[in-house]
């Protein structure tokens, strides 16, 4: 209802440009940010493995991380190859 | 012995030398020692901006080599004989200043007044570098679009890599009408986007455009709410607690009332 309300009255906040200008905001402030230096990235990949080996065996030379953008989004893309799963006390 | 601030924003066109002006003449306007330098070597305005530009004999390269005493290059302000200005050169030589040169210069200055204030170029090259150098603190501008903020983010990312930390936000020209129908980004926004501490809010008068054809910087004017907004920000660097001005209060009945009691909004 109060949706209909604002588009009658031509208030639709989601095509506002203002809304617009936040999304593109949002998406370049980030592409620029974007700009990881290789050593960053060595120890992402550090962090990422020590918590991943409390749960599961993993190929640690066959693990890839990566960072990969397209127009809408920025994705962290890791491949990790999984040996063994371990027992975990849980379960 | 006084503080440095560099007035900087990555984007041209943003409103740094009128904020400049502003803030230094506000700042001498409540007494302290201020200079203002133009480091915008090769494209010299803020003589402009204050109306001094008829009275310059001696720009910043003179005393950078040696040409004449910093003293002789200083203008005094007409108005404010607490406020002075170094200004710029016109030569096409931007390499005519190294930041050696300019820390040298900030350290002598900052001697004898309360506050140096750098009129920075626009974009992140020599220039950019020449003017934050001597700087212990900056003030980054920028106004509520897309491409300004963007700069400004880069400008804070440079700033951050070098000596000077944390620096502060004004946010120019805001239209509160356009906000408030959703087509103007608002101050949260951009703060939010920025991840920065607000210095002041500026709104988008008129009345800087007729100052600056004056040669006389909006904060003289007490009818300007963008002078008042500069005002506030000048009290907020010489540390004293203001409260955000409220934009809206623009030409509303209770406003001119105010005004007809003598009453001024923060």
């Amino acid at each position: 209802m109060l949706e209909l309300l604002q588009r009658i009255f031509g208030r639709d906040s989601l095509k506002s440009s203002k809304n617009v200008a936040q999304e593109r905001l949002r998406l370049v402030l980030m592409h620029d940010r974007l700009d990881l230096s290789p050593q960053v990235l060595e120890e992402l990949r550090a962090d990422l493995m020590n918590v991943i080996k409390d749960y599961m065996v993993i190929d640690e030379k066959m693990m890839e991380i990566n960072l990969e953008q397209d127009k809408k989004c920025v994705a962290l893309v890791a491949n990790i190859p999984v040996v063994r799963m371990k027992r975990l006390p849980s379960h | 012995m006084g503080e440095v601030y560099v007035i900087t924003s990555g984007k041209g066109g943003v409103g740094k030398t009128t904020t400049t002006a502003n803030i230094g003449t506000s700042l001498a306007m409540q007494g302290y020692r201020v200079v203002l330098v133009d480091a915008d070597i090769g494209l010299r305005n803020l003589d402009v901006v204050l109306g001094l530009e008829n009275r310059i004999v001696y720009d910043l390269v003179d005393v950078a080599h040696g040409r004449c005493r910093l003293r002789q290059a200083l203008i005094r302000d007409r108005r404010f004989e607490n406020l002075y200005l170094l200004p710029a050169a016109q030569t096409k030589d931007k390499t005519a200043v190294n930041p050696e040169q300019m820390k040298e210069l900030c350290a002598e200055l900052k001697k004898e007044s309360d506050y140096v204030i750098m009129d920075c170029p626009a974009g992140i090259e020599q220039g950019f570098r020449n003017a934050t150098a001597g700087a212990e603190k900056a003030i980054v501008v920028t106004t509520p679009e897309v491409a300004a903020v963007r700069d400004a983010d880069r400008i804070i990312g440079l700033l951050e890599a070098s000596e000077i930390r944390d620096p502060v936000l004004v946010l120019n020209r805001i239209r509160t009408k356009m906000v408030k129908t959703g087509d103007m980004l608002d101050v949260e926004d951009v703060i939010e986007h920025l991840a920065i501490d607000l210095l002041g809010i500026v709104p988008d008068d008129e009345s800087i455009i007729i100052s600056t054809n004056r040669g006389e910087p909006a904060v003289l004017n007490s009818d300007s709410k963008a002078g008042q907004a500069y005002r506030n920000i000048s009290r907020r660097i010489a540390g004293e607690e203001v409260p955000l001005m409220n934009l809206e209060d623009g030409g509303g009945f209770m406003n001119r009332v105010r005004r007809l009691l003598g009453l001024r909004t923060g």
